[in-house]
């Protein structure tokens, strides 16, 4: 996710200048019209089987009397877990976003501020790169084995500590890169200051990089929130995620379609909602981060 | 307070050290107790029995590893290869336009946040055979409909497609960042200099893209061999075997067949190829650096 996070932090709008001699105008422009639909459309044709009767999907009919029935039914209806399935999701989100952002930034400023020696850090850093390309279905057995041993299994907490540990080496990464920005003088000037170590960290260089920490954080709760193998092995009906429960409405026997299409349309929207907020802030994350 | 500050220099990688230890370092170690191991449940207890060679006799009776493995090389080599491929494409043909850069942007990023599962309902709906998108318009069109999820030949394609739908804005956003970032002297140079359009791209784009086309490409690959989400939703490997892939056969012999032992052994031989990629790849990147 390194990559993601450094293409996440370019600014959004910038050199208006186009490239020289590569496409002209309107080649350039119908593909760009042309990639942007094709994202587009099938996100449209879901959100309109969503408003529409099950009968008025199957017949295809347009146009059609929308209807918020599918919503309604999904999180109010009596034969319905998704409200809890929400909840569910919500906690293990924000409190393993609060626990990665926590145990994330000591190590990364740990490893950016003191004299570790080189295989200290090269293991750690290495380590975190290997664990984030191994598939994690390989990690779930055993994972499963110890927590039925510790009486975790189907416990939120187990699902959380998995959670922080997924998204531990992309916060990592990023608020290093953040760390990496503040001057050290600035630290230098608060110890001689009289501030004690922590007190630096805490009082002085954290605030500087806020701006890292709600990028990192954004990017965790977006992964918790869609993490879906684990979930969908360590927890049973009463403690299922979003995503668990839209792949149980997949594999009725009778898929309940346009209710499928309203859960997945909400199990977008907190996406949707960080980053709209936050891609703000990833910009500028980048302008803050030069403090001179 | 003052402890928190006495020993702050080493207390602060504690947390994360010890968090790797047991969810990671541990486990992995686990995989290999586990893959000697037959493991049971009674009465809500392990019972583990050492038993070394009963996982490779699962092994070597298990028939539907040989199609796992090949449809994952099938997927992760065409999927990536078409993604690169129109990544590429849509890069160098976007960079030429002045204005919509930001949208663009904006738009890209969607399939990457969107919860993967979301995606695997979503293409199931567009894919079904008796109202989906597709199906629709060949039926406006006079064509007769095609089962494009219940055909084991069509099967892995369509899979394939969603792939493709879903990572192309990813490969598009690495590579798009580059062109952006291409010295424009250079460009102006060749172009003063009478090269065509083709030998523009061809001679000195491309080039100079090298890097970040590796880049895109080893990380697509690996994500591409972790796929689960969408193919879960979609077919979950069906019909048949068409569809299985690796991860999703790991997933159904850890907790459909319970075989944690024979499991562990088949995420051992998994992380190993990963390990050997990995370092195949960082070779790749360091040459084309150079």
């Amino acid at each position: 996710m390194a990559t993601l996070a450094t293409v996440l932090r370019k600014p959004a709008a910038e050199t208006a200048r186009p490239l020289p001699g590569i496409g002209s105008g309107w080649i350039g422009t119908a593909v760009l019209v042309v990639a942007v639909a094709a994202v587009l459309g099938p996100f449209a044709w879901i959100l309109t089987a969503s408003f529409k009767y099950q009968i008025a999907i199957y017949s295809g009919e347009w146009p059609f009397a929308p209807t918020l029935s599918n919503y309604a039914e999904v999180l109010f209806g009596r034969r319905s877990d998704f409200s809890g399935n929400v909840v569910n999701s919500l906690i293990v989100a924000s409190v393993s976003t609060a626990l990665v952002l926590i145990v994330g930034s000591l190590a990364a400023y740990s490893l950016q501020r003191f004299r570790w020696p080189a295989w200290v850090s090269a293991t750690f850093l290495g380590w975190t790169l290997i664990f984030h390309m191994i598939p994690v279905m390989t990690l779930i057995g055993p994972w499963y084995v110890a927590f039925r041993e510790l009486g975790l299994y189907d416990t939120r907490f187990a699902l959380i500590l998995t959670h922080v540990t997924i998204n531990l080496p992309m916060t990592v990464w990023l608020m290093r890169a953040f760390f990496r920005e503040v001057p050290r003088e600035i630290e230098e000037a608060a110890v001689v200051d009289g501030c004690r170590p922590f007190q630096a960290f805490y009082k002085v260089t954290l605030p500087l990089v806020v701006p890292g920490l709600i990028a990192a954080g954004i990017l965790a709760f977006i992964f918790s929130w869609n993490e879906f193998p684990v979930a969908l092995s360590l927890t049973s009906r009463e403690l299922a995620t979003v995503p668990v429960a839209i792949a149980r409405f997949a594999q009725q026997y009778e898929i309940q379609h346009s209710q499928m299409a309203a859960a997945s349309i909400i199990a977008t929207v907190p996406a949707l909602i960080l980053m709209a907020l936050g891609q703000r802030f990833i910009v500028r994350g980048l302008t803050l981060g030069a403090v001179k | 307070m003052d402890l928190l500050n006495r020993h702050f220099r080493h207390w602060s990688l504690i947390p994360a050290v010890a968090l790797f230890v047991l969810l990671t370092l541990y486990p992995v170690a686990n995989l290999f107790r586990m893959s000697v191991s037959t493991i049971a449940f009674s009465e809500g207890r392990e019972v583990w029995t050492f038993t070394p060679l009963a996982n490779l006799a699962l092994l070597r009776a298990d028939e539907v590893i040989a199609p796992a493995v090949l449809n994952t090389v099938i997927f992760v080599v065409v999927a990536v290869a078409l993604e690169i491929l129109l990544g590429l494409a849509l890069a160098i043909l976007v960079a030429g336009v002045a204005r919509g850069k930001g949208l663009v942007r904006t738009v890209m990023i969607l399939p990457i946040l969107v919860p993967p599962v979301a995606i695997g309902s979503m293409w199931k709906l567009l894919y079904n055979y008796d109202f989906g998108i597709f199906n629709q318009a060949l039926t406006a069109l006079g064509l007769p409909p095609v089962n494009w999820l219940g055909s084991t030949s069509l099967a892995l394609w369509s899979v394939i497609a969603v792939d493709v739908w879903h990572w192309v804005p990813f490969v598009f956003l690495i590579l798009f960042a580059a062109v952006e970032a291409l010295p424009v002297e250079v460009l102006e140079a060749a172009r003063v200099d009478g090269a065509t359009r083709w030998q523009l791209v061809r001679r000195v784009m491309l080039p100079l893209l090298k890097p970040a086309i590796v880049v895109a490409l080893v990380f697509r690959t690996i994500l591409a061999f972790k796929v689960f989400d969408e193919v879960y939703l979609l077919t979950s490997g069906g019909p048949g075997t068409s569809t299985e892939l690796v991860t999703l056969h790991l997933y159904k012999v850890f907790f459909e067949q319970n075989q944690l032992g024979y499991g562990a052994l088949l995420s051992l031989a998994l992380i190993a190829a990963i390990v050997a990629f990995l370092l195949v790849g960082a070779r790749a990147m360091c040459a084309a650096r150079a």
